[in-house]
């Protein structure tokens, strides 16, 4: 496919007075990942957050396939997985419970085995049955994560997910997303720490004053 | 459709249970409440039957609103609420499954306990099932209109006050109407058109609030 499925035009968001950024304007396209930079407070944040429809923008407009996503927020949404700074788990509820109900609520049907699956390939093999708040931070991340194998999104947007990983789980998933990438898939990532990246297309969008190197 | 209420009811429902004391903190708040105010009233038999329904609605008000500040918050605050928000599956059936799931914890027991409170009042037969009835059709009410308010004070501080300062004033009609019922089936005239007023209110509440808290939970999580 060689239309680009995700435009930001014109993009303008603004925090309590402070303007983060204004027109910008970008595309991505399947098989493409896209890697934003920029010092703390820049607005990667707020970037990743308008794009999932969590933030209003002040101005422009961000589309899928053509349609702004405003339109089509259920179809957009079924399309997406964001995971921000928030595990987005219940901390009562074991790993297992967790996914299930996100897969459910997404409308996809999974059986026991896929989460134990993907569960099991995150390393938490032992966890399924535990409840997450006496995981680790290390292993609550993991648990998000493991969603990444469980919907059929075509969008991920992850904000800082290396946070509080172990090498290992930083090289699997780093694996994951150019699977995800390599078979069609489109990334917006953002992080402060160094890993090679270089799945599919990659393109930098750097926020405020930082320079490209 | 179904499914996503169901799932989103159990998904409250086992998180409920595995914090057994919120839920009966809830009911015991209730009972102390309208226990109360026999003790401080004093055992005058006449004047206690008359101010009993007042005093059951006031109390389950009181009561519905203490869990209300929790509905969204915990959501919202370890992130789940906003990956609610991204399923998709429309806020607002996603809300009804909230609110119905609170009414389950909160509103339900209240209704089951109320004859054996009525009683303390000395309330007889049809008063107390009218009273039951009542709260049948009014807790429910109490969590849908809650729901919005819940939703509007999220991330505020101090929004425990201003919810209740928001929704109590919205409270007003089923608490006329509930407390009325009961204290014309009393005086053995016919409760009907209180019952059906209630039954209207919930009915515009089931189709109004979970799309009015949808749009509320928005601004607030921005």
């Amino acid at each position: 496919m060689d239309k680009a499925l995700l435009e930001i035009k014109e993009l303008e968001c603004v925090r309590g007075d402070k303007q983060l950024f204004s027109a910008l304007s970008f595309s991505l396209e399947a098989g493409s990942l896209l890697h934003v930079h920029g010092p703390n407070g820049s607005g990667k944040t707020t970037l990743l957050r308008a794009i999932a429809g969590l933030v209003l923008p002040e101005n422009g407009e961000i589309c899928w396939n053509g349609e702004s996503t405003e339109q089509q927020q259920d179809d957009f949404n079924r399309e997406l997985l964001y995971l921000g700074h928030h595990y987005g788990l219940k901390f009562e509820l074991t790993g297992y419970e967790n996914l299930k109900v996100f897969a459910n609520l997404s409308g996809s049907d999974i059986s026991e085995q896929e989460v134990e699956a993907a569960l099991t390939r995150f390393g938490l093999a032992h966890c399924v049955e535990l409840s997450v708040k006496v995981l680790s931070q290390g292993q609550k991340r993991r648990v998000a994560l493991a969603r990444l194998l469980l919907q059929r999104a075509k969008l991920w947007i992850l904000d800082e997910p290396f946070v509080a990983l172990d090498t290992a789980a930083v090289a699997l998933l780093l694996g994951v997303i150019k699977g995800h990438v390599a078979a069609g898939g489109m990334v917006i990532l953002t992080t402060h720490q160094e890993v090679a990246m270089d799945a599919g297309q990659l393109q930098h969008l750097y926020l405020g004053e930082t320079e490209p190197r | 459709m179904l499914s996503t209420l169901r799932c989103i009811v159990m998904r409250d429902l086992t998180l409920a249970m595995r914090h057994r004391s919120d839920v009966l903190t809830t009911v015991f708040f209730f009972i102390i409440v309208v226990s109360l105010f026999p003790l401080g009233v004093g055992p005058d038999a006449a004047l206690l039957k008359e101010m009993a329904a007042g005093v059951v609605w006031v109390a389950a008000l009181l009561a519905s609103m203490l869990s209300l500040t929790r509905l969204f918050a915990d959501d919202y605050n370890d992130g789940t609420l906003e990956q609610l928000m991204l399923v998709p599956q429309p806020l607002s059936l996603i809300v009804l499954g909230k609110v119905l799931a609170h009414w389950i914890i909160s509103g339900l027991p209240l209704v089951l306990m109320s004859p054996l409170l009525g009683l303390q009042f000395g309330l007889e037969g049809d008063e107390l099932i009218m009273l039951m009835v009542t709260l049948l059709i009014g807790t429910p009410v109490l969590s849908l209109l809650g729901a919005i308010g819940a939703a509007l004070t999220l991330g505020l501080r101090g929004g425990g006050v201003l919810v209740s300062l928001l929704v109590l004033p919205l409270y007003i009609p089923v608490l006329i109407f509930g407390a009325g019922a009961v204290t014309a089936s009393a005086a053995g005239m016919g409760a009907d058109g209180h019952l059906s007023l209630m039954g209207a209110i919930l009915l515009l509440a089931l189709v109004l609030a979970p799309w009015a808290s949808a749009a509320a939970l928005r601004i607030s999580v921005e």
